[in-house]
C-alpha cells in the first residue's frame, strides 16, 4: 500500500442508473412510435425528427456555449425533447416548424430557466402549445400528401363515426407520434421494465379522464365512445410520456396521484367544452404549473410522526 | 403469566410488518466472507485503546506509563453515569498515553500498551447463577464490563437497560438483521455461537419482567432463522422474526416497526416505545460478563473487499490496530483505493491503517475501485428516487438543497433531524448528488447549536 487512498462521505457505493442512462432509456422507449410515424406517414417525418432532434441539441450546446456552462449534451435530455417535440408535431410541417419548436423548448423553456431540471413546464409540450397558437393553420393541418382528413377525435366532436381497429393500430390521421396506440403502449412497457416510470401518474391519469369522459362527454358510459376517446389523440403518448416527465411532475406519490387527477380532468373538460377536439397538451402544460403548489401540499408524513411516548 | 406470554407471541404475527418502507437493495457483496468461521486473532504489534469508543464523556486512564498490566484489567475508568470502562485485551507494561488517530480522522487520546505476548489474564470476576441476581447487581456488572452498543452507536449498555420503569418496556430485541453490504460478523457469530446469544437475551428478559424477547434476522440467513427456531421452541418468551431482505433493515428506528409496527422518531428513545434493541455482539457481551465474569475485551470484525486476499471474520482484541487485521487476512491481492471501516453504505473512510479497533468497530472494507470518484454530481431531474427509498419518509433532494444553502429554517421544516443518514438517497440518485453528505452536514450543525 503505497499510494494515497481516497476518502469520502458515506455512501461508498453508487447504482449504476445515471442521467443519462435513463435518458436515452426514454429514446429507446421512443423508438417504436418514431418508427411507425415514418412507416404510415412518410419521409416528411423523419426529416422533422432528425431536424428537431439536431437543432434541439445544438440549441443546447450553443447557449451553453454563450453563456460559459458546463457542456451537458452528453446527458440526452435534449435528444428526448427533440423526439417528443418531433412527434407531436403534424406530419406535413415545414421544416422551419421544427427549429422555431426546438428553440422555444430548449432556449425559452429549458435553458433560460437554469437548464435540466429547472424548466417549470415540459419543454416539448410548451414548444408544442406556443407552436398551436403562433401557427394555428400549420399546427392543425393534418393533410398526409396534399389529401386532408379530419382526425378521428374532430370527427367525433362533429358527431361521426370512427374505426376503432384503425385508431389502436394508429392508422389514422394525427401528429407523427400520437396515432399508434399499439407502438406507444409497447414504449410504455419499455419504461417500467427498465424502471423509468411507475403507472401511478398514467394510471390515475387515464381513469380520472375516462371516468369524467362518461359523466359529462354526453355519451354516457359508452364503450364504444370511451375507446375512442382513450385511442385517440394525444391521450397515450402525453399520459405515458409526458406526463410522466420527471422535472416537472410533483416528486411525491401522494402528490403523483393529485396530478393524475387534475390531469385527467382538465383534459376531458379542454376535450368536451374547448375549441378544439384535442386537450391533452394544455391539460398537461397548466398542471405542469400547478406542480409546485401540488408539492406543498402533498409533503411526505416523515416516519415517526405518529410515535408517543407509550405510558 | 405463561399463556399471556404465548398469547403474545402469536399477536405479534399480525402487528409485525416485517419490513419497512423505502430502503434498496444494493450489491450485498457477503458471499466473501460467510462461509468461513471465525478466526481468534493476538496481536503483534502495540495495542491502542483510545479513551472514547464510546457516546459520553472520555474514559479517564488509571495506570500510568511503565504499569505493567494484564488482560483484563482496567486501563481506564468510566466518567460518570454515560461513559464506559475500558480494558486491556492483553497482558504487557503501558508504553504511552497520548493522542492517537481513530477511524474518523479525529485525534483521540489513547493508552498504548506495549504486548509481551504472555496472555496473562486478571482473574474472572465471581459469578452467580442468574436466577440469584438481582437487576442492580446484573446492571452493576454490565457496566463493571465496559460494554457498550457495538452495532456502531457506542451508547453505554447499562444506561440503556437502565429504565425508569422495567416493567414498562414489552419488547427486548436483538438485531441480527446486518443490513449492512459486506458484513458478516453477527451472521457467523449467530451460527457459530447461538447459545451464547439466547443465555445473553436471558439477561435482558430477566431485567424486565414483562418482556418478550425478539431475535429479528434478515430472510438472507435462513439458516440462521432455522437455528434459533429450532432453539428457541421451548422458550415460551423468546420468538424469532425473519425480516425481509432490505437495507437499512437494521436502522433501530426500522427495526423497531417491522417486528413491533411502533414508529420511533429522533425525539424518542426506544424506551419511550417500550423496546430496547441490542446488537448481536453486544449481547453476547453481556452473556460473558455474565455468566463468565469477563469484561468486553473483544469483537468480531469482518476483514474483507476484492483486495482482501482470504476474506473473513476475526475475534479480534480490542485495541489491535488495522494493519495486523490485514496482515492476518493474507494482506492485499490488489492495490486498495478506498479502506473503509464498517460497511459501504454507512462506514467511515480510512486514511491508513495505524488506527485501532475500537468496541464499535464492525468491519474492515477494502476495495480497490472507488464508486464515488469515478462519477460527478450532475443536475437533480426530480426524479423522486431519492423521496421513494428514503426511509425516514423525507425529500433528500429538498433537504440537500436547502443543506447546500444553509437554511436553516426551511431545513428544520422539512424535518431534517429525522435523517438517519443511511444513503439510501446518495445511493439511488441517477445525477450522483453528494445527497447524504450535505444532509450529514447540515445536520452535524445544528445539533451542535442545539447541544450548545
Amino acid at each position: 500500500m503505497n499510494g494515497l487512498l481516497n476518502v469520502s462521505s458515506n455512501p461508498h457505493t453508487r447504482s449504476k442508473v445515471t442521467t443519462s442512462s435513463l435518458m436515452f432509456t426514454v429514446v429507446v422507449a421512443l423508438l417504436p412510435a418514431a418508427g411507425f410515424g415514418i412507416y404510415h406517414f412518410g419521409l416528411n417525418a423523419l426529416l422533422l425528427m432528425a431536424i428537431c432532434v439536431a437543432s434541439s441539441v445544438l440549441f443546447e450546446l450553443f447557449f451553453e456555449l454563450i453563456t460559459r456552462r458546463k457542456i451537458t449534451v452528453g446527458d440526452f435530455s435534449a435528444v428526448v425533447t427533440g423526439l417528443l417535440l418531433a412527434l407531436n408535431l403534424p406530419p406535413s410541417a415545414p421544416w422551419w416548424i421544427a427549429v422555431v419548436g426546438s428553440f422555444f423548448a430548449i432556449v425559452v423553456v429549458k435553458m433560460l430557466f437554469g437548464g435540466l431540471g429547472q424548466n417549470f413546464m415540459n419543454p416539448a409540450l410548451g414548444a408544442r402549445c406556443f407552436l398551436v397558437i403562433s401557427f394555428a393553420a400549420i399546427m392543425t393541418d393534418f393533410s398526409v400528401d396534399g389529401v386532408s382528413e379530419a382526425t378521428p377525435l374532430a370527427l367525433l366532436k362533429q358527431g361521426g363515426s370512427v374505426d376503432l381497429i384503425s385508431m389502436v393500430k394508429g392508422t389514422i390521421p394525427g401528429t407523427i407520434g400520437e396515432t399508434s396506440v399499439i407502438a406507444l403502449l409497447i414504449g410504455a412497457c419499455i419504461l417500467v421494465i427498465f424502471g423509468v416510470i411507475d403507472l401511478l401518474v398514467p394510471f390515475v391519469y387515464i381513469a380520472t379522464f375516462l371516468i369524467c369522459m362518461g359523466l359529462f362527454g354526453g355519451h354516457g358510459f359508452d364503450p364504444y365512445f370511451l375507446a375512442a376517446h382513450f385511442a385517440g389523440g394525444g391521450l397515450v403518448l402525453g399520459a405515458f410520456f409526458m406526463a410522466t416527465d420527471y422535472v416537472t411532475r410533483p416528486v411525491t406519490k401522494s402528490g403523483q396521484f393529485v396530478y393524475g387527477l387534475i390531469l385527467g380532468v382538465l383534459t376531458a373538460v379542454l376535450r368536451v367544452f374547448g375549441p378544439s377536439a384535442e386537450g391533452v397538451s394544455f391539460a398537461i402544460i397548466i398542471s405542469n404549473l400547478l406542480v409546485p403548489l401540488i408539492d406543498k401540499a402533498c409533503a411526505p408524513r416523515f416516519f415517526g410522526k405518529g410515535g408517543a411516548r407509550i405510558e | 403469566m405463561m399463556t399471556m406470554l404465548s398469547y403474545e407471541k402469536v399477536g405479534l404475527q399480525f402487528m409485525a410488518k416485517l419490513t419497512f418502507g423505502g430502503g434498496i437493495h444494493p450489491f450485498d457483496g457477503k458471499d466473501l466472507s460467510k462461509s468461513i468461521p471465525i478466526k481468534e486473532i493476538e496481536p503483534k504489534s502495540d495495542l491502542v485503546y483510545p479513551l472514547s469508543q464510546h457516546i459520553g464523556a472520555p474514559a479517564k486512564p488509571v495506570v500510568s506509563v511503565g504499569d505493567r498490566v494484564l488482560a483484563g484489567q482496567r486501563i481506564a475508568e468510566a466518567e460518570g453515569f454515560v461513559s464506559a470502562h475500558i480494558y486491556s485485551s492483553v497482558s504487557g507494561t503501558v508504553k504511552s498515553i497520548e493522542e492517537r488517530r481513530v477511524v474518523t480522522g479525529n485525534k483521540v487520546m489513547s493508552v498504548i500498551i506495549e504486548n509481551d505476548g504472555l496472555h496473562e489474564y486478571v482473574p474472572a470476576w465471581p459469578v452467580k447463577p442468574l436466577s440469584d441476581m438481582t437487576s442492580e447487581e446484573i446492571i452493576d456488572r454490565i457496566r463493571e464490563a465496559g460494554i457498550v452498543g457495538m452495532g456502531g452507536a457506542g451508547f453505554p449498555t447499562h444506561v440503556k437497560v437502565s429504565v425508569k420503569d422495567p416493567s414498562k418496556i414489552d419488547y427486548v430485541i436483538v438485531n441480527g438483521a446486518e443490513c449492512e453490504p459486506y458484513l458478516t460478523s453477527d451472521y457467523r457469530k449467530m451460527v457459530e455461537e447461538p447459545e451464547s446469544l439466547i443465555s445473553g437475551l436471558k439477561v435482558y428478559l430477566k431485567l424486565f419482567p414483562y418482556s418478550l424477547g425478539i431475535i429479528a434476522i434478515e430472510d438472507n440467513k435462513p439458516d440462521c432463522i432455522k437455528i434459533f427456531k429450532a432453539l428457541t421452541k421451548e422458550e415460551p418468551r423468546i420468538t424469532v422474526k425473519a425480516l425481509k431482505t432490505k437495507y437499512p433493515q437494521g436502522s433501530e428506528r426500522q427495526l423497531i416497526y417491522a417486528v413491533t409496527g411502533r414508529e420511533l422518531n429522533s425525539k424518542l428513545l426506544p424506551a419511550d416505545v417500550g423496546c430496547v434493541v441490542n446488537n448481536v455482539d453486544t449481547v453476547n457481551a453481556v452473556a460473558n460478563a455474565i455468566y463468565n465474569g469477563r469484561p468486553l475485551l473483544r469483537r468480531i470484525v469482518t476483514v474483507t473487499g476484492n483486495c482482501i486476499k482470504y476474506p473473513r471474520n476475526f475475534s479480534v482484541p480490542i485495541g489491535t490496530l488495522y494493519s495486523d487485521l490485514v496482515d492476518e487476512a493474507g494482506g492485499f491481492k490488489k492495490e486498495p483505493v478506498k479502506i473503509i471501516s464498517g460497511g459501504p453504505m454507512m462506514g467511515f473512510c480510512m486514511f491508513g491503517l495505524d488506527v485501532p479497533v475500537t468496541k464499535t468497530a464492525s468491519a474492515l472494507l477494502c476495495l480497490s475501485e472507488d464508486d464515488v470518484s469515478k462519477v460527478e454530481p450532475t443536475a437533480c431531474i426530480n426524479c423522486g428516487r431519492c423521496t421513494a427509498v428514503c426511509p425516514s419518509r423525507l425529500i433528500p433532494g429538498n433537504l440537500s438543497d436547502h443543506a447546500a444553502h444553509f437554511n436553516e429554517e426551511a431545513f428544520l421544516e422539512e424535518h431534517g433531524l429525522e435523517c438517519v443518514e443511511c444513503g439510501c438517497c446518495s445511493y439511488v440518485c441517477p445525477a450522483k448528488k453528494l445527497l447524504t453528505q450535505n444532509i450529514k452536514s447540515m445536520r452535524k450543525i445544528l445539533l451542535a447549536k442545539k447541544k450548545r
